[in-house]
């Protein structure tokens, strides 16, 4: 549309047919990006490309494209959602990148996180951690107390949210030299410690997600706050010191 | 002969639900066990229903194309969910919640599934509560409204901008401790592509492990759709890239009527098209609206300078900017509903006022210059600042803003490279919601016995016009509290039928459907991407069945997609294979559904003489150039039965709206 400068740029890409076999990277031209164009939206570009030339497409995980449904991932020059901060790679536009700038694209790269194809990856681990005890055990019947019943101070509530903000990307883990889940689970446990309503179960919940974590094959958190720097949406270690005091005070309940 | 029967209770308006519910048959708890549900979608609606079934003691399968359920597409809601609760005191009831919710529809909604939905509303936000849905709260600890387009009550609750988000990881939450259960079993990046009718009755789907590629079969005793919106039959839109119809689609070739296919919601507020690159649109939450007022500038010269890059919006002066929705609607202004303020944005454009510098030419302004102000200099009073400088009061200003919508500035900011609390943002409206969808019936059942649609992809509640925050309203009230116990009534009687078998002939018959189709889309040597023919069908839809409809536009479009649908199926190339994960096979399958789709939307749109809520049709305004009802002719459902491959010879049945207890008026906002 209005008349701005395209970018001529390099691509490596890491191809890999599916978990099974060893993938490489392989290199190509794109030309004319827009920078007003997402980093998503000059992967389109190119798999147009590909597929004008005959050849297979890239497949990368995207849904909602505005940063909130958590399903894109991609390791950008070294880092998980690409060289900004606060965002996920759906919301990194091209802007960022320079004319003839050779930009390196990998999967999260997690022993938890198999590699499905290409840069897609599988987190369903999350899923089987929040199935082990992220919910509060009320039944959904609606025969429940009036919601002002519940008072909930501001703070908390607003602590509570920002914890709740965790949109399961995986880029803690992607970025952590350890491939730790602590902010993921941290996140959540923390949101429901904060919460009246999830105080009844707080022993259970941090102790099976825990185990369900340590199951999984996530590694430990040694304290760097990698995750906290790539994290989109500024999920803080706090939320680990407070798993860690949960679990701590769960540990020492059970006895 | 016509099935639509809309089983609608008998009784006062305000006693139907509550008598259906007593006198519906029951699956005694001892029973449930024996029977299976198939939940196609996780969602708010799709969630909440497996995760309630599960719990009432139902085995149920639950699917989604993503790779878990918590990034269905409701993730994205920003600004809230209403409820009649009247925590604020300010006049609001169940009465009032579902005179809007059939107003702000232009009077095209089933009078007694809103009244429904009103009335199970108050209950949705206890549930969420007590799941830890970490809704917005006041000092005192009390649950914070705010309030949104078409109403003059705060009934809408939030969770700062992400109230989808958190809506749909409370049914996320409970989903999952069925499936830790083992009550739940959960198909993550499974595609459903077929249903299977067996005797009259859906008896199970044909599903795509999108990982593996195998095709599968499962059985089960009732299907539930919960598949969502067709928004991007537009191709741009503010949907989710892999939001489709095909689940809704599918069954309609199998007998279930699709109602009102051409009600589209445009949005007002969204940030514009920036390029041909673009994939998706981004909304700015409606909720903005309460605080942003809309303008262009009144002088031509004076957009046309901003268009020109010569001129700042900031520095064009108070009198010099035509604030045109207060001008036009004093009594709402800027809280018009959505389709007068998109329809009064596009006039604005139309007109030549529009801001944005690229060769669309479109986009208005929302400016937040006012209320800076206003909130700094209340919070500097309630700070005990006497005589705050300029600075501090936009200091404070900026900060109430963040606080309350600050995430949206963020997302704003990076998609833009503009400051929104400096400069006013730039929107433009955009395809949303889809109002029309599976025709239900009272209990939310399909004309396939045993086949249920709830949330977005069935048709029930909004008319031809949703107001904001009442689509995560309807999805939880369908999957919570209403479904559970409809499906039950359908259910009874099948407690002796036993496990449906998948090898019957009706599976094989379905599954060697999908399998061809596998096979033709990998093996077809042409020359086309998927999206090549996507964003054609796109532009044909945007430019004949978008924001204002003609005769003319109409029948171009019903041929023009012909050739669309024809030429796809030519000369559409599928790179890959068909095992393992294919992207292109699965936007080809979903593509091929919404080429049909649009093309029955004209034809919808095309019959329909009157305008309403999102069906703006230019020949049928007033000389203000609002929109002309046509309650004589067009007071109807408008369902369509399918007839086979070509959509033009769709059969119309007409479900006539009755309205006992409220009085049909001319919908007026001024
Ligand atoms: C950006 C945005 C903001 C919004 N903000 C608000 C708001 O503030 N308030 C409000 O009330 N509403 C809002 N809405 C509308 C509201 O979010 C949706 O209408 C609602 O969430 C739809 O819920 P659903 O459960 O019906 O469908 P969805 O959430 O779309 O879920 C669809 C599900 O179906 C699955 N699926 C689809 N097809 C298949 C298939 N063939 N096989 C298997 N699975 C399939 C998907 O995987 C997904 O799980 C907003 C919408 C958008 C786009
Ligand atoms: S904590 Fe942050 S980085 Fe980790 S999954 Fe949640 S949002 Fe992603
Ligand atoms: S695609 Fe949803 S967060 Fe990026």
């Amino acid at each position: 549309m209005s008349a701005k400068k395209g970018l001529h740029l390099t691509l490596k890409i890491w191809r890999q047919k599916n978990t099974k076999t060893k993938g490489q990277f392989e290199t190509y031209k794109i030309s004319d990006v827009s920078t007003d164009s997402s980093f998503l939206e000059m992967l389109d570009i190119l798999n147009e490309n590909l597929i004008n030339d005959g050849k297979e497409p890239i497949a990368f995980d995207h849904d909602c494209r505005e940063g909130i449904c958590g399903m894109c991932s991609l390791y950008i020059n070294g880092r998980a959602h690409g060289p900004d901060t606060g965002i996920t790679t759906c919301q990194l536009h091209m802007r960022m990148f320079k004319d003839g700038e050779t930009i390196v694209i990998e999967p999260w790269r997690s022993a938890a996180f198999p590699v499905i194809k290409d840069l897609m990856v599988d987190r369903s681990a999350f899923d089987r951690v929040m199935a082990a005890g992220g919910f509060i055990s009320v039944n959904t019947s609606g025969n429940t107390l009036d919601a002002n019943a519940i008072p909930v101070p501001k703070e908390d509530a607003d602590k509570a949210m920002d914890a709740a903000a965790c949109i399961g990307c995986g880029a803690c883990v992607a970025t952590c030299k350890n491939g730790s889940a602590m902010l993921f689970v941290g996140a959540k446990v923390s949101q429901y410690a904060l919460l009246p309503q999830g105080r009844v179960e707080a022993t259970r919940r941090v102790l099976n997600m825990v185990k369900a974590m340590d199951d999984e094959g996530f590694g430990n958190c040694s304290n760097t706050g990698a995750c906290e720097v790539e994290c989109p949406k500024g999920i803080s270690l706090e939320n680990i010191a407070r798993m860690n005091r949960e679990y701590m005070a769960a540990y020492a309940d059970r006895g | 002969m016509s099935k639509l029967d809309s089983k609608i209770p008998g009784g006062p308006l305000k006693d139907k639900w509550k008598n259906h519910k007593d006198h519906m048959n029951l699956v005694a708890p001892n029973n449930r066990d024996k029977i299976d549900i198939i939940v196609v979608g996780t969602g708010l609606a799709g969630g909440s229903a497996a995760a309630t079934l599960a719990e009432q003691g139902y085995n149920v399968k639950a699917f989604c194309y993503q790779d878990s359920p918590r990034r269905a597409h409701s993730i994205a809601a920003q600004g809230g969910i209403n409820a009649a609760k009247n925590y604020q005191g300010d006049g609001d009831s169940t009465y009032r919640l579902f005179y809007d919710t059939i107003k702000g529809g232009d009077y095209r909604a089933r009078e007694a599934n809103v009244y429904r939905l009103a009335e199970v509303s108050a209950n949705i936000i206890d549930q969420c509560v007590s799941q830890g849905v970490p809704f917005g709260r006041d000092y005192g600890g009390q649950l914070d409204n705010r309030s949104f387009g078409g109403v003059q009550v705060k009934r809408t609750f939030y969770a700062k901008g992400q109230t989808g988000q958190q809506l749909l990881l409370g049914a996320y939450s409970s989903l999952s401790r069925q499936i830790g259960k083992g009550r739940v079993q959960m198909f993550n990046r499974h595609e459903m592509l077929e249903l299977v009718i067996v005797d009259g009755k859906a008896r199970g789907i044909i599903a795509r492990n999108l990982v593996t590629g195998e095709i599968e079969r499962h059985s089960a005793h009732a299907v539930v759709i919960a598949s969502g919106g067709y928004g991007n039959v537009y191709f741009l839109s503010t949907n989710a890239m892999g939001s489709n119809v095909s689940a809704a689609w599918k069954i309609h070739k199998k007998g279930a009527y699709f109602a009102n296919p051409c009600y589209v919601q445009i949005h007002p507020t969204c940030i514009p098209v920036h390029g041909t690159q673009q994939s998706k649109l981004t909304l700015m939450s409606e909720s903005l609206r309460n605080s942003g007022r809309i303008w262009v500038p009144k002088k031509i010269e004076d957009s046309v300078a901003i268009r020109e890059g010569k001129l700042r919006p900031e520095n064009i002066k108070e009198e010099d900017r035509d604030y045109y929705l207060e001008r036009r609607y004093p009594a709402f202004g800027n809280l018009v509903p959505r389709d007068v303020a998109s329809r009064a944005g596009k006039e604005r454009c139309d007109a030549g006022f529009g801001i944005e510098n690229n060769e669309t030419k479109e986009g208005v302004y929302l400016d937040f210059s006012t209320e800076i102000m206003k909130k700094g200099k209340e919070s500097a009073i309630e700070k005990h600042i006497h005589n705050p400088t300029e600075q501090q009061i936009y200091d404070l200003g900026k900060a109430w803003i963040e606080e309350k919508y600050g995430n949206l500035f963020v997302m704003y900011e990076k998609i833009t490279a503009d400051d929104p609390y400096k400069t006013p943002m730039k929107i433009y409206p955009a395809v949303h919601y889809t109002m029309g969808g599976v025709w239900v019936d009272y209990n939310l059942q399909s004309t396939i016995p045993g086949c249920f649609v709830v949330g977005e992809a069935n048709f029930s509640d909004h008319g031809a016009n949703r107001l904001g925050a009442s689509a995560l309203m309807q999805g939880l009230a369908d999957g919570y509290f209403v479904l559970p116990y409809t499906i039950a009534d359908y259910l009874s009687a099948d407690i002796r039928t036993g496990q449906i078998p998948t090898n019957s002939p009706e599976f094989d018959a379905a599954e060697k459907e999908i399998k061809d189709k596998v096979n033709f889309f990998v093996n077809n040597k042409g020359t086309h991407s998927v999206d090549y023919f996507h964003k054609q069908l796109g532009h044909i839809m945007w430019n004949k069945v978008g924001m204002g409809r003609t005769p003319e536009g109409l029948r171009e479009a019903i041929v023009e997609i012909d050739e669309v649908k024809k030429n796809f199926w030519k000369d559409v190339k599928v790179m890959g294979e068909t095992e393992g994960m294919n992207t292109e096979l699965e936007k080809a399958f979903r593509v091929a559904d919404f080429i049909e789709l649009g093309q029955l939307m004209a034809i919808d749109a095309l019959h329909r003489n009157e305008s309403c809520g999102g069906h703006f049709r230019e020949d049928h305004a007033t000389p203000e150039g609002e929109a002309e009802r046509d309650d004589v002719n067009f007071k109807y459902v408008g369902a369509w039965e399918y007839q086979g491959d070509d959509i033009k010879h769709e059969v119309l049945h007409k479900e006539d709206l009755i309205y006992d207890n409220i009085e049909v008026k001319a919908r007026s906002y001024k």
